[in-house]
């Protein structure tokens, strides 16, 4: 039941090519990680569509094999503080 | 999509103007992100009805349905998705949570108090 950062990180760079993607482990345990993903496709897009598609990516791992996945969306030219 | 757990879902969101599901209860949170939503709210001062996705297998699956978003915990305002533990972090240090809140005519906690 986990998965390893660079397989989330493949994932999630399919899914956005042009993302820049920073991943943590935040327990060491392959199980807990808190993401910030910053793409151009999340322009305009509210920060529940912006976590679907990052959701999406990860094709239904996360709340099953992956437990806990903190996400911090942005697009490139409203980067959040 | 269970439809008796939609028609649940629907009824509940339908019965108060914010609505949380989590795992376990506002005292007795049994997961971390759970927790901290609950926080969140009480930081705002907001009357919130929580729901217990622990209790229903059919429930947990349900509300992951309906809103399409894998993980508990949820906020719904006035039957409207807002998001998870992470977007409800997000929205409170920029203050929209509060914002939204008010646009939508849900009482807070008066600004003064928040710390």
């Amino acid at each position: 039941m986990a998965m390893d950062v660079d397989e989330i990180e493949r994932l999630i760079r399919e899914a956005l090519p042009d993302a820049r993607i920073e991943i943590k482990d935040l327990r060491g345990d392959g199980d807990h990680y808190a993401a910030h993903i910053e793409s151009a496709v999340f322009a305009g897009k509210t920060l529940v569509q912006q976590h679907q598609i990052v959701y999406a990516a990860l094709q239904g791992r996360v709340g099953g094999v992956l437990h806990a996945l903190a996400l911090k969306t942005s697009a490139p030219s409203e980067r959040r503080a | 999509m269970d439809t008796m757990a939609t028609e649940r879902i629907r009824a509940e969101l339908g019965s108060s103007d914010v609505v949380l599901y989590m795992k376990g209860t506002p005292v007795f949170p049994q997961c971390g992100f759970s927790a901290q939503a609950v926080q969140i709210l009480n930081m705002l001062g907001v009357q919130f009805k929580s729901i217990d996705v622990l209790t229903d297998p059919s429930l947990r699956q349900g509300i992951k349905d309906f809103s399409n978003w894998p993980t508990i915990p949820q906020l719904y305002v006035k039957s409207e998705f807002v998001g998870g533990c992470d977007i409800m972090r997000e929205m409170f240090q920029s203050g929209e949570l509060q914002q939204m809140l008010q646009a939508k005519g849900v009482a807070t906690a008066p600004a003064s108090k928040l710390a």
